[in-house]
């Protein structure tokens, strides 16, 4: 078979770049990793991704595809082993739905807890938590979102909830409480203990000055 | 196993929409339940609990709600039909992203056109065009999006067409001059029964734009 070449374009704090660098991971596929500088996008990652002009792209044998989503579901059906997402439709689409969920609910609920302050961040960070339950409720006592092993969904919420915590560092916004969310708080710590996730995680000190920075820049820039 | 299909909808919402077509182009027999939004079914909110919206697709007894996830979900379990999806990865890759894109864009830039006015509107129109020409771009000169069949793609976008009337005379601006292509392919989708069985008809969505802009007091 002809070799393939397989390229991610990544920024490396990027949640959604770390999903596809894990999903590549679980599948033993070999990839050429390039980070990208966002204040500073290359004329490759325009010319891969010119509608969002976004990471994270993957570039398979020079075609490209974008969205993260849509890149793990590419990615399951061109290398069918590990796979990450259940055979029966019915599985398939609970996990699509709560996919959608964490990124169309969860995460510009949690954004918003940036700017807000005082009474108003309280009640952001109750809708958050409100939302978040229900996947601790879809847990249900699994190991994993996918049920023995690390799925889909497991790749679609793990970086997102390492954000959260690494977030609450700096900012001391609880977004992910032992007492409040026991299941969820397991299931990261068990997800830790695996290598491959391990390799994934943004290393820690440059996530924290990466949030610093930002919370500087969105603090003057409302100034 | 008998298959027992009940989608619970709401006759104008082009998500709504997207399920019937794809039930329709697999040939599911399925009961259309028509709900009240101002007054949802005990049914409704014991399958949508997290959303609370329409469509939501019951198959024997298991709800599927989110319209891209249940019309994928059409397509993976009545498989022995009408694929909606390419088998090739990377078109499905692509038929995804534009899928996403419909619905990151369409839906809420097309709401503008008829709920803002002003230089928000002028915006909207113009973001709204900006939008349907890429779709055209990637359309090219295929029949479909989807190649010589109809395929995801063209079940998530054509709803909109039944509301191109309504965005056009609240906005007060024509589709067809900017983006011929697009209106010629949404002419050749109403020639499928599965979609003109589909969709209401352009006047009753404009009618019904008209009695939301009134209950949200724009003009």
């Amino acid at each position: 078979m002809a070799e393939q070449e397989v390229i991610l374009f990544g920024m490396c704090i990027s949640p959604f770049s770390r999903r596809i660098e894990l999903a590549l991971k679980i599948k033993g596929i070999q990839y050429q990793y390039i980070e990208e500088d966002l204040s500073n996008k290359s004329p490759l990652l325009l010319k891969y991704n010119p509608v969002h002009k976004k990471v994270p792209v993957l570039v398979h044998n020079g075609k490209p595809i974008a969205e993260s989503l849509v890149i793990l579901e590419y990615i399951d059906e061109t290398w069918q082993n590990n796979p990450i997402l259940p055979k029966d439709p019915y599985s398939r689409a609970i996990a699509r739905f709560w996919a959608k969920f964490v990124e169309e609910k969860i995460l510009p609920t949690a954004l918003k807890t940036i700017a807000a302050e005082g009474k108003e961040q309280e009640q952001i960070i109750e809708q958050v938590y409100q939302k978040l339950n229900f996947l601790e409720n879809e847990l249900n006592g699994k190991d994993f979102f996918g049920g023995g092993s690390i799925g889909y969904l497991d790749i679609v919420v793990f970086f997102i909830a390492r954000a959260f915590q690494v977030n609450q560092e700096v900012t001391q916004v609880e977004l992910i409480s032992k007492e409040k969310l026991p299941a969820i708080c397991k299931w990261i710590e068990k997800l830790l203990k695996i290598d491959v996730v391990n390799e994934c995680i943004p290393p820690r000190e440059k996530h924290i000055a990466f949030i610093r920075a930002h919370l500087e820049a969105a603090k003057s820039s409302s100034n | 196993m008998a298959n027992e299909v009940i989608l619970l909808d709401f006759w104008p919402s082009p998500f709504g929409m997207r399920v019937r077509i794809a039930l329709a182009e697999k040939g599911v027999k399925y009961e259309y339940r028509d709900e009240d939004l101002r007054n949802k079914s005990p049914l409704l909110l014991q399958m949508n609990p997290i959303h609370k919206k329409i469509p939501v697709l019951i198959h024997n007894g298991r709800p599927v709600c989110e319209s891209l996830v249940a019309v994928q979900y059409v397509d993976e379990a009545w498989n022995d039909k009408s694929p909606l999806l390419p088998s090739d990865p990377y078109q499905r890759a692509q038929a995804r992203f534009w899928a996403d894109f419909v619905d990151k864009k369409i839906y809420d830039i097309g709401k503008k056109t008829w709920a803002t006015k002003g230089e928000e509107l002028e915006a909207a129109k113009k973001e709204f065009i900006d939008a349907l020409k890429l779709l055209e771009v990637e359309l090219g000169n295929k029949p479909y999006f989807g190649g010589e069949t109809i395929g995801y793609v063209d079940v998530v976008l054509i709803p909109f067409y039944c509301w191109f009337y309504a965005y056009e005379t609240c906005g007060n601006f024509s589709i067809e001059p900017e983006c011929p292509v697009l209106i010629a392919w949404a002419k050749r989708c109403m020639q499928k029964e599965s979609i003109s069985e589909s969709l209401p008809d352009q006047q009753k969505v404009y009618e019904f734009v008209l009695m939301m802009r009134k209950n949200l007091g724009i003009e």
